[in-house]
Protein backbone atom coordinates (compact mmCIF):
# COMPACT_ATOMS: atom_id res chain seq x y z
CA UNK A 1 0.00 0.00 0.00
CA UNK A 2 1.13 3.54 -0.65
CA UNK A 3 2.18 5.23 2.55
CA UNK A 4 3.43 8.78 3.03
CA UNK A 5 4.76 8.32 6.55
CA UNK A 6 8.47 8.98 6.95
CA UNK A 7 10.31 5.75 6.39
CA UNK A 8 12.99 4.36 8.64
CA UNK A 9 15.30 1.96 6.89
CA UNK A 10 17.71 -0.25 8.73
CA UNK A 11 20.50 -2.66 7.92
CA UNK A 12 19.17 -5.75 6.21
CA UNK A 13 16.07 -4.14 4.78
CA UNK A 14 15.41 -5.01 1.16
CA UNK A 15 14.77 -2.35 -1.44
CA UNK A 16 13.17 -2.81 -4.83
CA UNK A 17 13.57 -0.06 -7.37
CA UNK A 18 10.92 -0.26 -10.06
CA UNK A 19 11.05 1.93 -13.15
CA UNK A 20 7.89 2.39 -15.19
CA UNK A 21 6.61 4.38 -18.11
CA UNK A 22 5.05 6.84 -15.65
CA UNK A 23 7.62 7.16 -12.91
CA UNK A 24 9.62 5.13 -10.39
CA UNK A 25 8.34 3.23 -7.39
CA UNK A 26 10.24 1.94 -4.37
CA UNK A 27 9.22 -1.11 -2.39
CA UNK A 28 10.59 -1.90 1.05
CA UNK A 29 10.60 -5.05 3.12
CA UNK A 30 12.49 -6.56 5.99
CA UNK A 31 14.79 -9.53 5.49
CA UNK A 32 11.81 -11.89 5.43
CA UNK A 33 10.57 -10.26 2.22
CA UNK A 34 6.94 -11.21 2.80
CA UNK A 35 5.28 -7.83 3.18
CA UNK A 36 6.17 -4.83 1.05
CA UNK A 37 5.59 -1.14 1.51
CA UNK A 38 5.31 0.99 -1.62
CA UNK A 39 6.65 4.53 -1.98
CA UNK A 40 6.10 6.72 -5.00
CA UNK A 41 5.70 7.40 -7.75
CA UNK A 42 8.82 9.47 -8.04
CA UNK A 43 9.27 11.57 -11.22
CA UNK A 44 5.56 11.50 -11.93
CA UNK A 45 4.85 11.17 -15.62
CA UNK A 46 8.46 10.58 -16.61
CA UNK A 47 9.75 7.34 -18.08
CA UNK A 48 12.37 5.59 -15.96
CA UNK A 49 14.26 2.92 -17.90
CA UNK A 50 17.26 2.82 -15.57
CA UNK A 51 17.69 2.64 -11.82
CA UNK A 52 20.56 1.54 -9.61
CA UNK A 53 21.42 1.21 -5.96
CA UNK A 54 25.02 1.89 -5.06
CA UNK A 55 26.13 0.65 -1.65
CA UNK A 56 29.85 0.75 -2.27
CA UNK A 57 32.19 2.29 0.24
CA UNK A 58 29.46 3.01 2.76
CA UNK A 59 27.48 5.02 0.23
CA UNK A 60 23.72 4.57 0.09
CA UNK A 61 22.85 6.17 -3.17
CA UNK A 62 20.07 5.56 -5.61
CA UNK A 63 20.48 6.65 -9.21
CA UNK A 64 17.69 7.15 -11.72
CA UNK A 65 17.79 7.84 -15.43
CA UNK A 66 14.64 9.83 -16.08
CA UNK A 67 13.18 10.81 -19.41
CA UNK A 68 10.72 13.62 -19.79
CA UNK A 69 8.62 13.31 -22.91
CA UNK A 70 9.26 16.98 -23.57
CA UNK A 71 12.46 18.09 -21.87
CA UNK A 72 14.96 15.26 -22.33
CA UNK A 73 16.84 12.91 -20.00
CA UNK A 74 19.01 13.34 -16.92
CA UNK A 75 20.57 11.16 -14.24
CA UNK A 76 19.30 12.00 -10.77
CA UNK A 77 20.64 10.83 -7.42
CA UNK A 78 19.20 10.37 -3.96
CA UNK A 79 21.24 9.80 -0.79
CA UNK A 80 18.22 9.63 1.51
CA UNK A 81 16.30 6.74 -0.02
CA UNK A 82 14.16 8.92 -2.23
CA UNK A 83 13.09 11.58 0.26
CA UNK A 84 14.85 14.02 -2.06
CA UNK A 85 16.37 13.64 -5.52
CA UNK A 86 18.88 15.80 -7.26
CA UNK A 87 17.54 17.83 -10.16
CA UNK A 88 20.57 18.65 -12.29
CA UNK A 89 20.24 22.06 -13.86
CA UNK A 90 22.22 21.04 -16.91
CA UNK A 91 21.70 17.88 -18.93
CA UNK A 92 24.40 15.81 -17.23
CA UNK A 93 24.58 12.98 -19.78
CA UNK A 94 25.32 14.76 -23.00
CA UNK A 95 27.06 13.98 -26.27
CA UNK A 96 29.77 16.31 -27.54
CA UNK A 97 28.21 18.91 -29.82
CA UNK A 98 30.38 17.84 -32.75
CA UNK A 99 29.22 14.22 -32.50
CA UNK A 100 25.94 14.90 -34.26
CA UNK A 101 24.21 12.79 -31.61
CA UNK A 102 21.66 13.60 -28.93
CA UNK A 103 20.67 11.47 -25.95
CA UNK A 104 17.22 10.01 -26.49
CA UNK A 105 17.02 7.80 -23.40
CA UNK A 106 19.12 6.46 -20.55
CA UNK A 107 18.94 2.67 -20.62
CA UNK A 108 21.41 1.50 -18.03
CA UNK A 109 23.05 2.72 -14.84
CA UNK A 110 25.70 0.39 -13.52
CA UNK A 111 27.90 1.01 -10.51
CA UNK A 112 31.46 -0.03 -11.30
CA UNK A 113 33.89 -2.19 -9.40
CA UNK A 114 34.25 -2.26 -5.63
CA UNK A 115 37.83 -1.11 -6.14
CA UNK A 116 36.59 2.03 -7.94
CA UNK A 117 33.75 3.14 -5.68
CA UNK A 118 33.19 6.46 -7.44
CA UNK A 119 32.94 4.99 -10.95
CA UNK A 120 29.50 4.47 -12.48
CA UNK A 121 28.62 3.53 -16.04
CA UNK A 122 25.67 4.67 -18.06
CA UNK A 123 24.36 3.21 -21.32
CA UNK A 124 22.24 5.40 -23.56
CA UNK A 125 20.30 5.60 -26.79
CA UNK A 126 21.69 6.19 -29.38
CA UNK A 127 24.18 3.51 -28.40
CA UNK A 128 27.00 4.94 -26.33
CA UNK A 129 28.65 4.44 -22.98
CA UNK A 130 29.18 7.23 -20.47
CA UNK A 131 31.36 7.10 -17.38
CA UNK A 132 31.15 9.01 -14.13
CA UNK A 133 34.10 9.31 -11.75
CA UNK A 134 32.12 11.15 -9.08
CA UNK A 135 29.43 8.59 -8.26
CA UNK A 136 26.98 9.79 -10.88
CA UNK A 137 27.11 13.57 -10.67
CA UNK A 138 28.93 14.29 -13.93
CA UNK A 139 29.43 12.14 -17.00
CA UNK A 140 31.74 11.82 -19.97
CA UNK A 141 31.39 9.68 -23.07
CA UNK A 142 33.76 6.75 -23.47
CA UNK A 143 35.45 7.98 -26.61
CA UNK A 144 36.77 4.61 -27.77
CA UNK A 145 33.24 3.34 -28.22
CA UNK A 146 31.74 6.65 -29.31
CA UNK A 147 34.15 6.75 -32.25
CA UNK A 148 34.01 3.04 -33.05
CA UNK A 149 34.28 2.26 -36.74
CA UNK A 150 31.21 0.01 -36.55
CA UNK A 151 28.93 2.76 -35.26
CA UNK A 152 27.59 3.76 -38.67
CA UNK A 153 26.43 0.18 -39.27
CA UNK A 154 24.63 -0.38 -36.00
CA UNK A 155 20.88 -0.45 -36.55
CA UNK A 156 18.10 0.33 -34.09
CA UNK A 157 16.11 -2.54 -32.65
CA UNK A 158 12.48 -2.25 -31.69
CA UNK A 159 13.39 -0.20 -28.64
CA UNK A 160 15.77 2.06 -30.51
CA UNK A 161 19.54 1.85 -30.95
CA UNK A 162 20.41 1.39 -27.32
CA UNK A 163 23.38 0.38 -25.20
CA UNK A 164 21.44 -1.43 -22.54
CA UNK A 165 23.92 -3.64 -20.70
CA UNK A 166 27.25 -3.17 -18.94
CA UNK A 167 29.22 -6.07 -17.41
CA UNK A 168 32.53 -5.60 -15.62
CA UNK A 169 35.42 -7.77 -14.53
CA UNK A 170 35.93 -7.09 -10.82
CA UNK A 171 39.50 -8.40 -10.87
CA UNK A 172 40.67 -6.79 -14.08
CA UNK A 173 39.92 -3.08 -14.02
CA UNK A 174 40.66 -2.56 -17.69
CA UNK A 175 38.20 -5.20 -18.91
CA UNK A 176 34.48 -4.78 -19.35
CA UNK A 177 31.74 -5.48 -21.88
CA UNK A 178 28.67 -3.79 -23.25
CA UNK A 179 25.70 -4.99 -25.29
CA UNK A 180 24.00 -3.01 -28.02
CA UNK A 181 20.75 -3.61 -29.86
CA UNK A 182 21.58 -4.03 -32.62
CA UNK A 183 25.32 -4.15 -32.65
CA UNK A 184 26.05 -7.11 -30.43
CA UNK A 185 28.50 -7.62 -27.60
CA UNK A 186 31.68 -5.56 -27.41
CA UNK A 187 34.59 -5.93 -25.00
CA UNK A 188 37.44 -3.70 -24.02
CA UNK A 189 40.67 -4.93 -22.43
CA UNK A 190 42.30 -1.53 -22.20
CA UNK A 191 39.96 0.48 -20.05
CA UNK A 192 37.70 1.64 -22.88
CA UNK A 193 40.30 2.93 -25.33
CA UNK A 194 39.45 0.21 -27.85
CA UNK A 195 36.52 -2.18 -28.21
CA UNK A 196 36.26 -5.43 -30.11
CA UNK A 197 33.09 -7.15 -31.30
CA UNK A 198 32.80 -10.51 -29.51
CA UNK A 199 29.90 -12.28 -31.19
CA UNK A 200 31.40 -15.46 -32.64
CA UNK A 201 28.68 -18.10 -32.54
CA UNK A 202 25.81 -15.69 -31.82
CA UNK A 203 23.12 -15.87 -34.48
CA UNK A 204 21.57 -12.90 -36.28
CA UNK A 205 18.26 -14.38 -37.41
CA UNK A 206 17.30 -11.25 -39.29
CA UNK A 207 20.41 -10.84 -41.47
CA UNK A 208 21.46 -12.68 -44.66
CA UNK A 209 24.75 -13.59 -42.95
CA UNK A 210 23.52 -15.39 -39.85
CA UNK A 211 26.85 -15.19 -38.03
CA UNK A 212 28.34 -11.76 -38.75
CA UNK A 213 31.18 -10.18 -36.82
CA UNK A 214 28.68 -7.71 -35.36
CA UNK A 215 25.11 -6.59 -35.84
CA UNK A 216 23.45 -9.13 -33.56
CA UNK A 217 20.47 -8.04 -31.53
CA UNK A 218 21.71 -9.00 -28.09
CA UNK A 219 19.00 -8.42 -25.50
CA UNK A 220 20.86 -9.00 -22.23
CA UNK A 221 24.19 -10.27 -20.89
CA UNK A 222 24.99 -11.18 -17.27
CA UNK A 223 28.00 -12.46 -15.39
CA UNK A 224 28.88 -13.25 -11.79
CA UNK A 225 31.67 -11.46 -9.94
CA UNK A 226 33.13 -14.78 -8.76
CA UNK A 227 33.48 -15.98 -12.33
CA UNK A 228 33.40 -12.93 -14.55
CA UNK A 229 34.78 -14.61 -17.66
CA UNK A 230 31.60 -16.71 -17.89
CA UNK A 231 28.92 -14.73 -19.65
CA UNK A 232 25.31 -15.65 -20.29
CA UNK A 233 23.50 -14.00 -23.19
CA UNK A 234 19.83 -13.72 -24.07
CA UNK A 235 19.67 -12.98 -27.76
CA UNK A 236 16.94 -11.99 -30.17
CA UNK A 237 16.46 -15.70 -30.73
CA UNK A 238 19.12 -17.65 -28.92
CA UNK A 239 20.52 -18.40 -25.48
CA UNK A 240 24.28 -18.54 -25.21
CA UNK A 241 27.15 -18.96 -22.79
CA UNK A 242 30.75 -17.90 -23.12
CA UNK A 243 33.50 -19.15 -20.82
CA UNK A 244 36.16 -16.87 -22.27
CA UNK A 245 34.77 -13.33 -21.88
CA UNK A 246 32.94 -13.50 -25.18
CA UNK A 247 35.69 -14.85 -27.42
CA UNK A 248 33.32 -17.70 -28.31
CA UNK A 249 29.71 -18.52 -27.57
CA UNK A 250 27.88 -21.84 -27.18
CA UNK A 251 24.14 -22.41 -27.56
CA UNK A 252 22.57 -23.37 -24.23
CA UNK A 253 18.87 -23.36 -25.16
CA UNK A 254 18.37 -26.78 -23.60
CA UNK A 255 14.81 -27.41 -22.52
CA UNK A 256 13.30 -23.95 -22.84
CA UNK A 257 9.94 -23.44 -24.57
CA UNK A 258 11.47 -20.64 -26.64
CA UNK A 259 14.92 -19.14 -26.89
CA UNK A 260 13.44 -15.73 -27.58
CA UNK A 261 13.23 -13.34 -24.66
CA UNK A 262 14.66 -10.25 -23.06
CA UNK A 263 15.23 -10.60 -19.33
CA UNK A 264 18.13 -12.45 -17.73
CA UNK A 265 19.66 -12.41 -14.25
CA UNK A 266 22.37 -14.38 -12.50
CA UNK A 267 21.98 -15.79 -9.01
CA UNK A 268 23.84 -13.59 -6.51
CA UNK A 269 25.74 -16.48 -4.93
CA UNK A 270 25.99 -19.16 -7.62
CA UNK A 271 27.68 -18.39 -10.96
CA UNK A 272 26.02 -21.43 -12.56
CA UNK A 273 22.47 -20.35 -11.75
CA UNK A 274 20.72 -18.02 -14.15
CA UNK A 275 17.11 -16.92 -14.61
CA UNK A 276 15.25 -15.99 -17.80
CA UNK A 277 11.67 -15.37 -18.89
CA UNK A 278 11.17 -16.90 -22.37
CA UNK A 279 8.70 -15.33 -24.80
CA UNK A 280 6.83 -17.11 -27.56
CA UNK A 281 8.44 -15.31 -30.51
CA UNK A 282 9.52 -11.97 -31.90
CA UNK A 283 6.11 -11.79 -33.61
CA UNK A 284 4.21 -12.54 -30.39
CA UNK A 285 6.22 -11.20 -27.49
CA UNK A 286 4.18 -12.91 -24.82
CA UNK A 287 5.10 -15.72 -22.43
CA UNK A 288 4.44 -19.13 -24.08
CA UNK A 289 0.92 -20.52 -23.62
CA UNK A 290 0.07 -17.33 -21.71
CA UNK A 291 1.63 -18.99 -18.65
CA UNK A 292 3.93 -16.74 -16.67
CA UNK A 293 7.00 -18.85 -15.98
CA UNK A 294 10.55 -18.02 -15.01
CA UNK A 295 13.11 -20.54 -16.20
CA UNK A 296 16.18 -21.34 -14.18
CA UNK A 297 19.34 -23.22 -14.92
CA UNK A 298 21.51 -24.42 -12.06
CA UNK A 299 24.11 -26.06 -14.28
CA UNK A 300 25.21 -23.14 -16.43
CA UNK A 301 22.71 -23.85 -19.17
CA UNK A 302 22.95 -27.63 -19.52
CA UNK A 303 19.30 -27.74 -18.48
CA UNK A 304 16.51 -25.28 -17.71
CA UNK A 305 13.45 -25.79 -15.54
CA UNK A 306 10.26 -23.80 -15.12
CA UNK A 307 9.48 -21.95 -11.91
CA UNK A 308 5.77 -21.27 -11.73
CA UNK A 309 4.62 -21.79 -8.16
CA UNK A 310 2.51 -18.74 -7.37
CA UNK A 311 2.61 -17.28 -10.86
CA UNK A 312 -0.51 -17.05 -13.07
CA UNK A 313 -0.71 -20.07 -15.37
CA UNK A 314 -3.74 -19.11 -17.38
CA UNK A 315 -4.53 -16.06 -19.46
CA UNK A 316 -1.28 -14.31 -18.57
CA UNK A 317 -0.53 -12.31 -21.69
CA UNK A 318 2.56 -10.80 -20.18
CA UNK A 319 6.05 -9.77 -21.25
CA UNK A 320 9.08 -9.13 -19.07
CA UNK A 321 11.51 -6.65 -20.59
CA UNK A 322 15.29 -6.82 -20.55
CA UNK A 323 16.00 -4.97 -17.33
CA UNK A 324 12.95 -6.10 -15.38
CA UNK A 325 14.40 -9.20 -13.69
CA UNK A 326 16.59 -8.77 -10.63
CA UNK A 327 18.13 -10.46 -7.60
CA UNK A 328 18.68 -8.86 -4.22
CA UNK A 329 21.85 -10.48 -2.90
CA UNK A 330 20.06 -11.96 0.10
CA UNK A 331 20.32 -15.54 1.32
CA UNK A 332 18.29 -17.30 0.16
CA UNK A 333 18.29 -15.09 -2.88
CA UNK A 334 15.35 -12.86 -3.57
CA UNK A 335 14.34 -12.82 -7.23
CA UNK A 336 11.96 -10.21 -8.65
CA UNK A 337 10.44 -9.28 -11.95
CA UNK A 338 7.98 -6.81 -13.37
CA UNK A 339 5.77 -7.08 -16.42
CA UNK A 340 4.77 -4.65 -19.07
CA UNK A 341 1.25 -5.22 -17.77
CA UNK A 342 2.28 -3.54 -14.51
CA UNK A 343 2.54 -6.57 -12.25
CA UNK A 344 5.46 -7.00 -9.85
CA UNK A 345 6.33 -10.45 -8.51
CA UNK A 346 8.88 -11.58 -5.99
CA UNK A 347 10.36 -14.78 -4.63
CA UNK A 348 12.12 -14.99 -1.26
CA UNK A 349 13.40 -18.50 -1.93
CA UNK A 350 15.43 -18.17 -5.10
CA UNK A 351 12.44 -18.75 -7.36
CA UNK A 352 10.81 -21.80 -5.77
CA UNK A 353 7.67 -19.83 -4.94
CA UNK A 354 6.37 -16.42 -5.98
CA UNK A 355 4.03 -13.76 -4.66
CA UNK A 356 2.50 -10.77 -6.35
CA UNK A 357 3.90 -7.60 -4.78
CA UNK A 358 1.93 -5.11 -6.88
CA UNK A 359 -0.70 -5.71 -9.51
CA UNK A 360 -1.53 -2.47 -11.25
CA UNK A 361 1.54 -0.37 -11.78
CA UNK A 362 2.22 1.44 -15.05
CA UNK A 363 4.16 -0.62 -17.60
CA UNK A 364 7.34 -1.82 -15.86
CA UNK A 365 10.60 -1.33 -17.74
CA UNK A 366 13.18 -1.75 -14.98
CA UNK A 367 13.52 -3.66 -11.70
CA UNK A 368 16.55 -3.57 -9.40
CA UNK A 369 16.96 -4.94 -5.90
CA UNK A 370 19.38 -4.51 -3.02
CA UNK A 371 19.88 -5.42 0.62
CA UNK A 372 20.67 -2.26 2.57
CA UNK A 373 24.01 -2.37 4.33
CA UNK A 374 25.25 -5.31 2.33
CA UNK A 375 27.64 -3.07 0.45
CA UNK A 376 28.41 -3.37 -3.20
CA UNK A 377 26.15 -2.76 -6.11
CA UNK A 378 23.18 -4.76 -7.24
CA UNK A 379 22.93 -6.30 -10.67
CA UNK A 380 26.44 -7.65 -10.54
CA UNK B 1 12.88 47.60 -26.62
CA UNK B 2 13.65 44.08 -25.60
CA UNK B 3 12.86 40.53 -26.52
CA UNK B 4 10.74 38.67 -24.02
CA UNK B 5 10.94 34.91 -23.60
CA UNK B 6 8.00 33.38 -21.75
CA UNK B 7 8.75 30.13 -19.95
CA UNK B 8 6.45 27.21 -19.18
CA UNK B 9 6.08 26.25 -15.54
CA UNK B 10 8.31 23.19 -15.92
CA UNK B 11 11.27 25.32 -16.93
CA UNK B 12 10.89 28.20 -14.48
CA UNK B 13 12.92 26.45 -11.74
CA UNK B 14 15.90 26.65 -14.08
CA UNK B 15 15.46 30.43 -14.41
CA UNK B 16 15.21 31.26 -10.74
CA UNK B 17 11.44 30.91 -10.81
CA UNK B 18 10.91 33.64 -13.41
CA UNK B 19 7.83 33.49 -15.62
CA UNK B 20 9.70 35.28 -18.35
CA UNK B 21 13.14 36.51 -19.22
CA UNK B 22 13.93 39.77 -20.95
CA UNK B 23 16.85 40.01 -23.35
CA UNK B 24 18.40 43.38 -24.03
CA UNK B 25 20.45 43.82 -27.15
CA UNK B 26 20.15 42.65 -30.71
CA UNK B 27 19.21 39.11 -31.71
CA UNK B 28 18.55 38.31 -35.35
CA UNK B 29 16.96 34.90 -34.92
CA UNK B 30 15.25 32.66 -32.40
CA UNK B 31 18.46 30.65 -32.25
CA UNK B 32 20.40 33.80 -31.38
CA UNK B 33 17.95 34.60 -28.62
CA UNK B 34 18.15 31.11 -27.18
CA UNK B 35 21.92 31.34 -27.35
CA UNK B 36 21.84 34.47 -25.22
CA UNK B 37 19.39 32.78 -22.87
CA UNK B 38 21.76 29.79 -22.60
CA UNK B 39 24.41 32.08 -21.22
CA UNK B 40 22.10 33.07 -18.38
CA UNK B 41 19.96 29.99 -17.85
CA UNK B 42 21.62 26.98 -19.46
CA UNK B 43 19.25 24.59 -17.72
CA UNK B 44 16.33 26.11 -19.64
CA UNK B 45 17.95 25.84 -23.04
CA UNK B 46 19.23 22.27 -22.42
CA UNK B 47 15.59 21.28 -22.18
CA UNK B 48 14.53 23.11 -25.34
CA UNK B 49 17.42 22.30 -27.68
CA UNK B 50 19.39 19.04 -27.81
CA UNK B 51 23.15 18.54 -28.19
CA UNK B 52 22.85 18.80 -31.96
CA UNK B 53 21.40 22.27 -31.62
CA UNK B 54 17.97 21.07 -32.74
CA UNK B 55 14.66 21.94 -31.19
CA UNK B 56 13.44 18.99 -29.13
CA UNK B 57 10.71 17.04 -30.86
CA UNK B 58 7.97 17.70 -28.36
CA UNK B 59 8.70 21.32 -27.58
CA UNK B 60 7.19 24.20 -29.52
CA UNK B 61 8.55 27.73 -29.79
CA UNK B 62 6.36 30.58 -30.96
CA UNK B 63 7.53 33.98 -32.16
CA UNK B 64 4.87 36.64 -31.89
CA UNK B 65 2.24 33.92 -32.07
CA UNK B 66 3.68 31.83 -34.89
CA UNK B 67 5.18 28.36 -34.42
CA UNK B 68 8.76 28.44 -35.70
CA UNK B 69 8.36 24.88 -37.02
CA UNK B 70 6.21 26.33 -39.80
CA UNK B 71 8.56 29.23 -40.37
CA UNK B 72 12.33 28.89 -40.51
CA UNK B 73 12.94 26.89 -37.37
CA UNK B 74 15.60 28.30 -35.10
CA UNK B 75 16.63 30.58 -37.97
CA UNK B 76 13.28 32.34 -37.78
CA UNK B 77 13.84 36.08 -37.57
CA UNK B 78 12.89 38.01 -34.46
CA UNK B 79 12.28 41.72 -34.02
CA UNK B 80 13.77 43.84 -31.30
CA UNK B 81 10.50 43.68 -29.34
CA UNK B 82 9.40 40.14 -30.19
CA UNK B 83 7.83 37.80 -27.70
CA UNK B 84 9.10 34.23 -27.78
CA UNK B 85 6.95 31.65 -26.05
CA UNK B 86 8.23 28.16 -25.16
CA UNK B 87 5.54 25.54 -24.58
CA UNK B 88 5.46 21.73 -24.32
CA UNK B 89 3.63 20.13 -27.22
CA UNK B 90 0.28 18.53 -26.54
CA UNK B 91 1.86 15.15 -27.28
CA UNK B 92 2.61 13.01 -24.28
CA UNK B 93 3.51 9.52 -23.22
Amino acid sequence: MADDRPAVHSEGDVLLLVGTMKGAFLFWSDAGRREWRMEGPHFRGETVYSLAYDGRGGRRRMLAGTQSFHWGSVVRASDDFGATWSSPERQNVRFPEDSGLAVANIWQLRPGRESEPDTVYCGVEPAALFESRDAGESWSPVEGLLNHEHRAKWQPGGGGLCLHTVVVDPAEPRRMGVAISTGGFYRTDDGGASWQARNQGVRAQFLPDKYPEFGQCVHKVVNHPARPERLFLQNHWGLYRSDDWGDSWTDIANGVPSDFGFAMEVHPHDPDTVYIVPLESDQFRIVPEARLRVYRTRDAGASWHALENGLPQEGAYEVVLRDSLASDGGDPAGIYFGTRGGKLFGSADAGESWREIAGALPPIVCVKAAVIGAGGAQDS
Amino acid sequence: MAITIALPSALRPYAGGSLEVTLEGRCATVGDALGVLAGRHGGVVDRVIDERGELRKHVNVFVDGDNVRWLDGLRTAVAADSTIVIVPAVSGG
